[in-house]
């Protein structure tokens, strides 16, 4: 009554000897002794320590200034205009003063920032048309649904760039001004190369059409432009024609959601063929002149300028070399508990 | 012969009306049909090729994970409350369901397999009429119930042994009607047979049948005596007929195998438990994100409300976001736990097949996990449920030793020669030489003890060819007895009802048998009185020591002095002992006897009182011959293994259907029992039993339960009994507090039925997980009881091991099943299980603190692409090779430590307490993997100015710090690093790198925008040092207080884990090399000279004696028949001496050529 055997010989059924199924696969197995585990804990602390300071005197290297001008200096009377939306196409101008201590050297980086504002709500951020900004004429008369409700306009254009990352656009503009003993020199500013290389070139475009002669507005014709937008996304740049549609680097910048309610966005960089900022910011006075535009009272924010040196290690934020002494020196302390009690109950 | 079929195939009909009364008659298949009886097949398969895809879809719904995640398609398809896109549920759910599809389908493909194999078993049927007359030969598995119409033997008698049912190896009888023997074999009278039969409807009572047979107008009544039980085997029998009555499920025997229960592991239900629990817990972490929603849009969303115009109010956004956090945070319920968890079990099963230590060579059997879902359930076994016949021994008797007259014989020597003796059964050995010269030189008393075995029993001899002996014995006991006379030359040769004859050293010599006092469990002995052809009359006497020292002659006192001490002896080695004595009678007071006896005999009432008090009267004043030892032969390798799961703390209770004296030598020849243990043996008849018995217990304490015994019976009866007083529901408690405080427990006389009672009884108090382990019919019910049951694959047919978990050919390898196979498999699923939880918990977490800081929106963390392919892709692979490979100590150590199987018992490595410090432990990790990004990457730009703050970097940054985390996890975990581990744990990783470069590139956007929006971000971010060196911090804070504090724990307070691997590391090289050999394993046989206890033990029941005198039993004539049955088909012909083999579980099977 025994089985049908699948095929003849006495052994016909024996398992293979193969060091997987008998498992005796060849293996390394470490164990957590003291020899292993305490000169990797003081090599560690030591590793930590050592980048702890030197990132902390990379970090010292830089600078960083910021200036809150949400309602400081003259920009008090704009941030009482701005509460009311019936003044949102009167345009306000004010300027914000302040001092430089230490020269900036190397390359300066002209940002704003914003408090208190959530780029990173799910359907704030979802309230976007990856595909009419990469130009794809079909999208651009017939964006997606998620934008709403800021798909269409109120005479049922097709809104472009639509949805509420683009509708909410920072739109204020500064002018950023050096006072020198002698005179006042307006600080020249880059505002191109200020995106990442990929978003500029790859993911947004502006619609391609066949008739090469079509100016950019006659592309975007027949459609509208966001509700709260002063200019129609052709025209955002009027001194550079090439930096206008959906390839205009400020709306590129503010597309790319920032993932905590606090953040800042570039804006310039120093351009330092003119004297006096080929070594980077001089010390002095400055002042900032704000065309001031983004209502932030809504939503309880604020808003500032942040002027910026950066290191190979990025910008200044002192977190990182701090963690990684302090984390250091806990690995020491805890190497040395280890150590004792391993000195204590093992030896 | 009518027409032979191969199937009994009837139309299966559905059951829908319970059954009163069975209704059939013979040769009328139409009226048969038309009952819907089921029918001999046997169906265990679930679906056909049509049925398969919905009843599979419809069942895999059912469960409860699957059909949350279905919950959790609905819930994206809704777009205010979708927080990731469909496919983040429908891959891994596709996934999942084709791959159990896969596994259902093949698993069903081999009980479809399995039931053609058993279904087609032949048969010969006779349809010359129609319907249901069979036809059975000798050794022949009866497949149905079946009346006895009539047989080859005189009387219409028919032989059977039920050791599948009952595991009792003697024969028993079954006689048809005289009415229905008169058919015959005659085809014509069979075919024209229109008897109707009128029975019980289908039930489990083995031992009772109650029916009527209408035949031409007279009814006859059926009981017990004339059915045949599927599950029988045919023995002594050429052929009979029968009429089928139950078939298939109705079978008696199939409806004693008790309900196949969907087995669970207790893993699974803590799993369950847990899931459970976690569904709370999820609850409670969307309820409170929901509530922050709720409090952010009231305060600041409504604010906020121009750039991002919703129109809804907080509290209904804020039940939105409910939703939308139980789809994100889903994760913590991950779907592919279940998958894995199988996929683990199958595998761990695979390397039970595949484990060649496992393989029997001699029978050409590998180890079978027929069941692949309770793996880690082995590396909890608290209680073991064995059976005795076939388990533990190998139902084998050997006659090994002897006491002759004051001298023992047959210490291990040499081999004997028997070659001088042509009639010699060539496969018997024994090894004292002095005794063959004793015997040879004519030493009187040697020669009356082996003429006595020759002639003192109820053998059946057989001679098919001149000198070619086969004895058909009742039971295997006598059998070795009578071949022991054999080969030391009084060869048992032929009898009739009236003559014994004897070859007494080459001289044939015949006896006249004048009377056969017959063997019953009170007498506990078997006497026959000869008449020698000298004429002198002799009464030859064999029984239990303490029952024959009462009835000796006084003047052998100084000879039972020497005896019993060798009794003892050979009691202190676990044989089997018989007393032998002799008595001379003088004729004139036999004749006088013998007349007393036939008046007796023939009395009509208190006969057997009668016939005892003369059988009392003449077996008195006996000479005392000697003593023999048969050593019921263990398997190899029992003491040893019982020894190991001692040592592992695993209790072995033994079930048995034997009697109480066979139970307790096998419990001693295993070391089960030892003589320093006090004796508790307790019959059961009622309740009042309990009270009158008071018991003290200490530590030594050994019980047998005589299970049970109806309170009218003062003795166990000797066939298939019922009744379970003890399993009462006042009683089990009692029973089970006594049975828990004696270190061994020997249950006896216990139904199958009885065994699952007992066997639940534990299961359901003790809550410790149980294993049973059986080789025949008898054992299924117990099999199917207990949470794991083991087959042996061995004499007693199939049955046992279909039904059962886990097969294998030696009752040895049980201890490789478990200590090496049940432990690793529970270690790897328990460190899966932790590691499982810990990777999903710390994943989610993370999402539940982003969540402060996105306005509760249920925006994630992660690229929707990482949260589908994380548990699939990122961290499938590497979390498998752990719980495939992963061992923490070698078999080899596991084998000389059995101590380190004892974590599993006390569930230590995965508990609701491991779970709690799992989810602290992410927990923490989550902590670290949220905050230091964000504290890193807060305010910070690029190294030329530009942005990385924004959301797709930092998912990125979150994602791949938390997929480094938990890959450096995952190597602390292992502790057994091969080549594999290392290839998918570096693959992963080479994987998860490579798809984000594959997904972010400018192709990936270009051809599908809106799935791959993150272009660019892989390129940007990570070529960038802050994001490196904040990758490099959490894995430091992540993993060095995990480091710390198992380097800490291993110091000071060291598990028996912690300290075999340590001595393993340091022999580790030796020990992979194979180079260190265990310490041979001993043979635990210390000599005991045990002053208290018997060696009796006869597994022989009454009533045989009479039929070797009515002459009922003898054939017509022996050499009429073909030679129908070959060498192997009685269990005798199979006792091949096997020297006793150490085992060395480091060798490998020795290669049988």
């Amino acid at each position: 009554m025994g089985k049908v055997k699948a095929n003849a010989g006495p052994l016909a059924r024996r398992p293979d000897n193969s060091a997987f199924k008998q498992q005796r696969l060849p293996a390394w197995s470490p164990m957590l002794t003291a020899q292993t585990v305490l000169p990797f804990f003081y090599g560690m602390a030591t590793v930590c320590v050592l980048l702890g300071v030197w990132l902390l005197v990379t970090v010292q290297n830089t600078h960083e200034l910021k200036v809150d001008y949400t309602h400081a200096g003259s920009c008090d009377k704009c941030f009482e205009k701005r509460k009311d939306r019936a003044n949102a196409n009167q345009s306000c101008n004010c300027t914000v003063v302040f001092n430089i201590e230490n020269t900036f050297k190397g390359d300066v980086f002209f940002y704003y920032g914003l408090i208190n504002f959530h780029q990173n709500l799910r359907q704030y951020m979802d309230s976007r048309d990856d595909g009419q900004m990469i130009g794809r004429n079909k999208n651009l008369k017939n964006p997606s649904s998620y934008c709403e409700p800021f798909m269409k306009d109120k005479n049922g254009l097709p809104i472009a760039p639509c949805g509420a990352v683009a509708n909410s656009m920072f739109n204020d503009s500064f002018t950023l001004v050096y006072h020198s003993a002698a005179s006042r020199q307006v600080v020249p500013l880059f505002r191109k190369g200020i995106t990442w290389y990929t978003d500029k070139n790859v993911k947004f475009r502006n619609p391609q059409v066949e008739n090469k002669t079509l100016t950019l507005a006659q592309v975007f014709e027949g459609t509208g432009q966001p509700l709260y937008w002063q200019k129609p996304v052709y025209d955002l740049d009027p001194w550079d024609r090439n930096n206008n549609g959906f390839i205009n680097e400020d709306l590129i910048v503010w597309m790319r959601e920032a993932a905590f309610p606090n953040f800042k966005k570039l804006y310039g960089v120093l351009n330092r063929a003119i004297e006096p900022f080929t070594e980077g910011l001089p010390a002095g006075n400055y002042s900032v002149d704000i065309s001031y535009n983004f209502p932030v009272e809504y939503f309880q924010g604020r808003k500032e300028v942040v002027l910026s040196t950066v290191s190979w290690f990025g910008g200044q934020n002192n977190f990182l070399p701090i963690a990684y002494l302090v984390t250091g020196c806990l690995i020491l302390l805890l190497a040395v508990i280890l150590t004792a009690v391993w000195w204590k109950f093992a030896l | 012969m009518g027409s032979l079929l191969s199937q009994l195939g009837l139309e299966c009909g559905g059951k829908d009306v319970r059954e009163k009364e069975r209704h059939l008659r013979a040769n009328d298949r139409e009226l048969n049909l038309s009952y819907k009886y089921a029918d001999n097949a046997i169906k265990t398969s679930k679906y056909n090729i049509f049925t398969f895809l919905p009843l599979n879809l419809f069942e895999q719904f059912q469960r409860l994970a699957n059909a949350y995640f279905l919950f959790l398609l609905c819930l994206q398809s809704i777009p205010e409350v979708s927080s990731l896109p469909w496919y983040t549920t429908v891959v891994p759910l596709v996934l999942v369901l084709s791959m159990t599809m896969a596994k259902d389908s093949s698993d069903d493909m081999n009980r479809h397999r399995c039931d053609k194999q058993v279904n087609n078993r032949k048969v010969e049927i006779l349809i010359g009429g129609d319907l249901s007359l069979i036809l059975l030969y000798l050794s022949l598995l009866l497949q149905a119930d079946l009346l006895l119409l009539s047989s080859s033997e005189p009387l219409n008698l028919v032989y059977i042994e039920t050791a599948e049912l009952d595991g009792e190896t003697n024969l028993k009888v079954k006689q048809a009607l005289t009415v229905t023997g008169k058919l015959e074999d005659s085809i014509e009278k069979l075919a024209n047979f229109n008897g109707e039969v009128r029975c019980e409807p289908p039930n489990n009572r083995l031992d009772k049948f109650t029916g009527t047979l209408t035949l031409n107008g007279e009814t006859y009544s059926l009981d017990n005596e004339r059915i045949l039980l599927r599950g029988c085997t045919l023995r002594n029998t050429q052929w009979c007929f029968g009429l089928v009555v139950f078939g298939g499920p109705d079978t008696k025997l199939m409806q004693n195998c008790g309900r196949t229960t969907f087995k669970r592991t207790s893993i699974d239900r803590l799993m369950n438990v847990l899931v459970l629990n976690i569904f709370g817990f999820l609850m409670i972490m969307c309820l409170i994100l929901a509530i922050g929603n709720g409090i952010w849009e009231y305060q600041e969303g409504s604010k906020f409300a121009a750039f991002l115009p919703k129109g809804v109010n907080a509290p209904f956004s804020a039940f939105l976001t409910f939703w939308s956090y139980v789809i994100i945070l889903n994760t913590v319920v991950p779907i592919s736990l279940y998958i894995s968890v199988e996929i683990i079990r199958l595998g761990n099963s695979f390397y039970i097949n595949w484990d060649r230590k496992m393989y029997y060579p001699k029978s050409d059997t590998p180890a079978e996990a027929r069941t692949t879902t309770l793996n880690e359930e082995l590396g909890q076994i608290k209680y073991i449920f064995s059976d005795k016949t076939g388990t533990l021994t190998q139902n084998i008797m050997t006659f090994n030793k002897c006491s002759i007259n004051g001298k023992s014989y047959g210490e291990p020597w040499q081999k004997v020669d028997f070659s001088w003796n042509n009639l010699a059964d060539p496969k018997f050995c024994f090894h004292d030489n002095s005794l063959v010269e004793e015997v040879r030189e004519g030493n009187p008393e040697v020669q009356a003890f082996f003429r006595l075995l020759a002639l003192c029993h109820t053998v059946m001899p057989e001679e098919k060819k001149e000198g070619e002996l086969y004895y058909q014995a009742q039971s295997p006991d006598e059998g070795a007895l009578v071949t022991a006379a054999r080969n030391f030359g009084f060869v048992f040769r032929s009898r009739t009802p009236e003559r014994i004859t004897v070859v007494e050293m080459g001289e044939l010599v015949t006896y006249e048998l004048l009377a056969v006092l017959d063997f019953n469990n009170v007498r506990k002995r078997m006497s026959v009185i000869v008449r020698s052809p000298e004429g002198k009359l002799t009464l030859y006497c064999k029984g239990a020591d303490t029952i024959i020292f009462e009835r000796l002659n006084p003047s052998c006192s100084n000879l039972t002095e020497v005896t019993t001490e060798h009794l003892n002896e050979f009691a202190g080695e676990g044989l089997r002992t018989l007393a032998l004595a002799y008595k001379d009678i003088d004729p004139e007071y036999m004749e006088d006897w013998k007349l007393r006896h036939h008046e007796a005999n023939t009395a009509m009432d208190e006969r057997e009182e009668k016939l005892d008090a003369l059988y009392e009267e003449i077996e008195k004043g006996l000479q005392l011959l000697g003593s023999t030892a048969v050593e019921d032969k263990l398997q190899d390798g029992v003491p040893q293994t019982i020894e190991q799961l001692s040592k592992a703390d695993i209790k072995i209770w033994v079930l048995t259907g034997d009697k109480q004296e066979t139970a307790e030598n096998i419990g001693y020849s295993c070391n089960m029992l030892r003589d320093e243990m006090n004796e508790v043996f307790i019959v059961l008849k009622h309740h009042s039993t309990w009270n009158s018995i008071s018991l003290v217990f200490h530590e030594q304490s050994f019980i047998t339960f005589l299970l049970p015994i109806p309170p009218h019976l003062t003795l166990p009866p000797p066939s298939l009994s019922t009744q379970a007083f003890a399993l009462e529901k006042d009683m089990e408690m009692e029973l089970l507090r006594t049975a828990c405080m004696c270190q061994t427990v020997i249950c006896c006389r216990v139904t199958p039925l009885q065994k699952a009672q007992v066997v639940e009884l534990v299961k359901k108090y003790k809550q410790a997980v149980t294993l049973a382990v059986g080789d025949g019919a008898n054992d299924v019910s117990m099999i199917k009881a207990a949470h794991i049951g083991v087959g042996i694959s061995g004499q007693e047919g199939m049955q046992a091991v279909l039904s059962s978990d886990y097969s294998f050919a030696q009752f040895r390898y049980l201890q490789r099943l478990l200590l090496v196979h049940g432990r690793w498999s529970y270690l790897r699923m328990c460190k899966f299980l932790r590691y499982f939880f810990y990777k999903n918990f710390t994943f989610t977490f993370v999402h539940f603190w982003y969540g402060f800081f996105c306005g509760f929106s249920a925006q994630t963390v992660y690229d929707e692409w990482f949260i589908t392919l994380y548990n699939l892709v990122y961290t499938a692979l590497p979390v498998l090779s752990l719980s495939l490979l992963d061992q923490d100590v070698n078999d080899w150590w596991s084998f000389q430590y059995p101590q380190l199987y004892t974590p599993g018992q006390l569930n230590q490595y995965f508990s609701k307490r491991a779970f709690v410090y799992t989810v602290l432990h992410s927990g923490y990790s989550s902590l670290v993997l949220f905050f230091i990004p964000w504290a890193a990457m807060y305010d910070t730009v690029r190294d030329d100015g530009k942005e990385i703050v924004d959301y797709q970097s930092f998912a990125l940054l979150a994602q791949t710090c938390l997929l480094i985390a938990v890959s450096i996890q995952l190597g602390l975990d292992t502790h057994y690093w091969t080549a594999v581990n290392q290839f998918f744990l570096w693959g992963s990783l080479s994987v998860y790198f490579a798809v984000i470069f594959t997904m972010y590139s400018n192709g990936m956007f270009l051809t599908l925008i809106s799935s791959f929006p993150f272009i660019g971000t892989a390129r940007n971010s990570l070529n960038q040092p802050n994001v490196w060196l904040t990758m490099l911090l959490t894995s430091i804070l992540c993993v060095l207080p995990v480091v710390a504090y198992r380097f800490l724990r291993i110091l000071l307070w060291p598990t028996i884990n912690d300290k075999v691997r340590g001595r393993g590391s340091t022999h580790l090289s030796l020990v992979r090399q194979d180079k260190v050999l265990p310490p041979a394993p001993r043979r635990v046989q210390a000599r005991r000279t045990s002053t208290r206890r018997s060696g009796y033990a006869f597994s022989h029941a009454q009533g045989y004696g009479d039929l070797v005198t009515s002459g009922k039993f003898l054939r017509r004539t022996p050499k009429s028949r073909p030679a129908l049955f070959s060498q192997t088909d009685s269990p005798l012909a199979q006792t091949q001496p096997q020297s006793y083999r150490t085992i060395s579980e480091w060798e490998e099977p020795p290669l049988s050529p």
